[in-house]
């Protein structure tokens, strides 16, 4: 028992307290710890409501997670019809099957789920949850919302623009003209806009241009602007990535006369992504919380339902839970993104030593 | 040979940038430019009575509501849409399909909205939009009526004792900074030669928690959002809109400008709600009156005999029709806004003409 003491004691003694500067820091950042942490606590948990069902039930002066509960099928699904839910359900499942299938190796060779996951599942998935094929009723994107809709715009975002971004940036470094021209010109210009521009764009100008009685679904312009946005980025980092192999490697696959796909698939690429790997994660969790910017053009996404559902004349006054609720969705998310990135790095660099 | 092509790609490149400045330049800062666009393409195609017709092969209108103002419009807890904006649009289905369900709510920001019913993509809005001579005209819009008179007024603390805005004088005044409630605030206190102390804040929810915490003495903003304000502090009932309106801000919904035909129809739809009101005839009370009713002027309002309703292109009982699926206007208001509703906000200029407020319907014969 003493030596465990001892032992907290010394640890506390080299981490802590090692100098009068930093017993200082400690003990400060140790107050501030007791000042915040017990009302944060006591706020969101011990005299937080959890029961019941209307604004009356939260009187005890903490969170209101009543006014979450309530709602907690509107964040998630936004305004699809509750008998149609399934295909929601069904949708994430597949998609979470897709991801776990090309992440983990464990059900059949990566690149094959990849392929799929990034072609087919998006498609079947858009098919399946508008209900344009297979006889479902039909469930235009209008009503589509919540995490729905940000899932949706963040995973096509995601899936596309690695593959998409992959071919700008091997364009940008190619010796054809054209090709090296034509995608400088694409990365700039999307590179050179901000992600609200591209938007406004797709939203409000964009239908002007088009013929009258001419409509292409709102949701589909906007993703097809991120994506965009999203590959003129994702080609940048990766061709940070293709820039930081020695030209040995070059010479050598070219002396091996390899063709310039093989080379490409077996001696680049695979060195240059491993080296972005933070670079390509980092994008992707931006891009999962630049689509909060939806909202702008009138769609619903998590946190814009969040804000719907605070100007319900019933449950007016709940801004912070809203917020609170939506902040700690996106945590998750984004947490577990950079938790995978971290262990894809650890297993690339068991391979390689 | 990339020293020869090196300049070429930056011409090019800057040019595709130049390019890109200026069709995104009007998208965000250069609102002037998109607005001459839109006018453009509106007298280019011209939309004679096209609306009624597509409303009616789709089987549903779709309507551009808000995607959140408390009692104009919001989605529940149960995906239901209310708020007086989008029982307007439920009136309009019943008017046109006798069927309050038969419509479509589709949600707009501020800045989307006027493209939505621009492109056709929404057939009417009804989405608290100001009615001003600019958006009446170069918008391409035509603006209704008015369903709610809304303007910026100011919020006190009862144990202030102050009865109207003229006692203001040296007021701490709590204001979003930003906004045109901010301007008017120093016209309205300069042209009344009194003083005031601003205290600004960058959102609402900030400034509603200052107001509460006594930063300030008074909150100013459109008075239908002082009710709402109201609700979510500490003590409701502690604190009062004073009466002044110091801006004209006529909520209405528009039609795209050009079909008249279907501007008719919103427009006297609106009438009727108000009309109805006017005569006393409610939702529970509309199938009693159509049919014991002695008054030529509310036979002519249902359509006991007369067929006005065909000279919208609508049947003869669209306006018995409209009170059935939605109530009358003072219904709707009670309901969404007034004391039936968590807002509770008193009719005033929002009372018929006859009871001192500025609602007036153009006689319905």
């Amino acid at each position: 028992m003493s030596k465990t003491f001892t032992k907290l004691g010394d640890w506390l003694k080299t981490n802590l307290f090692s100098s009068y500067a930093n017993s200082f820091v400690s003990l400060v950042l140790i107050l501030l710890v007791i000042w915040t942490l017990p009302p944060l606590l006591n706020w969101l948990l011990f005299s937080a409501d959890f029961a019941g069902n209307t604004k009356e039930a939260c009187d005890s002066g903490g969170a209101c997670w009543v006014f979450i509960k309530v709602r907690l099928s509107q964040f998630i699904y936004g305004f699809y019809p509750t008998s149609e839910l399934w295909r929601v359900n069904l949708s994430l499942i597949i998609v979470a099957l897709g991801i776990f299938g090309s992440l983990s190796g464990k059900m059949g060779p990566k690149s094959w789920w990849l392929i799929i996951t990034s072609t087919g599942i998006p498609l079947f998935v858009w098919l399946f949850l508008t209900g344009s094929l297979f006889g479902l009723t039909l469930v235009e994107t209008s009503s589509w919302g919540g995490l729905l809709v940000t899932l949706v715009i963040s995973f096509v975002g995601i899936a596309f623009s690695l593959p998409l971004g992959i071919i700008l940036a091997l364009a940008r470094r190619s010796s054809m003209p054209v090709l090296k021209v034509l995608s400088t010109i694409f990365i700039e210009s999307w590179r050179g806009v901000p992600l609200i521009t591209v938007l406004f764009m797709s939203s409000v100008m964009f239908p002007i241009f088009l013929p009258e009685g001419w409509q292409i679904d709102k949701l589909l312009r906007a993703l097809l602007g991120v994506l965009f946005f999203a590959s003129a980025y994702m080609a940048e980092v990766i061709r940070g990535g293709l820039q930081a192999i020695p030209k040995g490697q070059y010479e050598a696959s070219d002396a091996l006369a390899m063709s310039y796909w093989q080379k490409q698939r077996f001696i680049i690429l695979p060195q240059a992504l491993k080296h972005v790997i933070p670079g390509i994660v980092n994008n992707f969790i931006a891009l999962f919380k630049d689509t909060t910017l939806v909202s702008i053009i009138g769609m619903y996404d998590l946190l814009g339902i969040a804000k719907s559902a605070q100007s319900d004349p019933e449950w007016l006054g709940y801004t912070t839970e809203g917020y609170v609720f939506a902040g700690f969705v996106f945590w998750i998310f984004c947490f577990l993104m950079s938790r995978y990135s971290l262990s894809l790095e650890k297993d690339l660099t068991k391979n390689t030593h | 040979m990339k020293t020869c092509f090196a300049p070429t790609i930056w011409k090019i490149l800057g040019l595709s940038l130049l390019n890109l400045a200026i069709f995104a330049s009007p998208a965000l800062a250069d609102e002037k430019k998109k607005k001459a666009k839109v006018k453009e393409t509106s007298e280019t195609t011209p939309q004679m009575n096209v609306t009624l017709a597509k409303v009616m092969k789709n089987g549903f209108i779709t309507c551009g509501v808000s995607q959140g103002l408390p009692g104009f419009s919001n989605p529940d807890a149960k995906n239901n849409w209310t708020g007086i904006d989008v029982d307007y649009c439920r009136a309009l289905a019943a008017a046109v399909f006798n069927d309050t369900t038969k419509v479509k709510f589709i949600p707009t920001s501020a800045k989307d909205r006027f493209t939505a019913l621009q492109s056709g993509e929404v057939d009417l809005l009804s989405r608290n939009t100001t009615w001003t001579l600019s958006r009446d005209t170069s918008l391409g819009f035509d603006f209704v009526g008015v369903v709610y008179y809304d303007g910026q007024g100011f919020m006190v603390n009862k144990n202030l004792k102050v009865t109207s805005a003229k006692q203001l004088d040296g007021a701490t005044v709590c204001v979003t900074t930003g906004t045109t409630s901010e301007l008017n605030l120093a016209d309205y206190f300069q042209t009344q030669n009194m003083k005031y102390k601003l205290v600004a804040f960058e959102n609402n929810d900030e400034t509603i928690k200052a107001y509460d915490s006594g930063r300030c003495d008074v909150i100013t903003t459109d008075q239908s959002g002082l009710y709402s304000v109201r609700t979510k502090l500490k003590n409701p009932k502690d604190h009062m809109v004073l009466p002044e309106v110091i801006t004209k801000e006529p909520l209405g919904p528009a039609v795209r400008h050009g079909d008249h035909q279907w501007a008719d129809i919103a427009r006297w739809t609106l009438f009727v709600l108000l009309e109805a009101e006017e005569m006393n005839i409610t939702q529970a009370n509309v199938d009693q009156v159509m049919k014991t009713t002695k008054n030529p002027a509310v036979k002519r309002l249902l359509g006991v005999n007369e067929t006005l309703g065909g000279k919208l292109g609508l049947s003869k009982t669209w306006a018995y029709q409209v009170i059935r699926g939605v109530g009358n206007y003072g219904e709707l208001f009670e309901k969404n806004l007034g004391m039936k509703s968590p807002l509770k906000i008193l009719r005033g200029l929002n009372s018929l003409w006859n009871n001192g407020g500025l609602h007036y319907s153009m006689p319905v014969r």
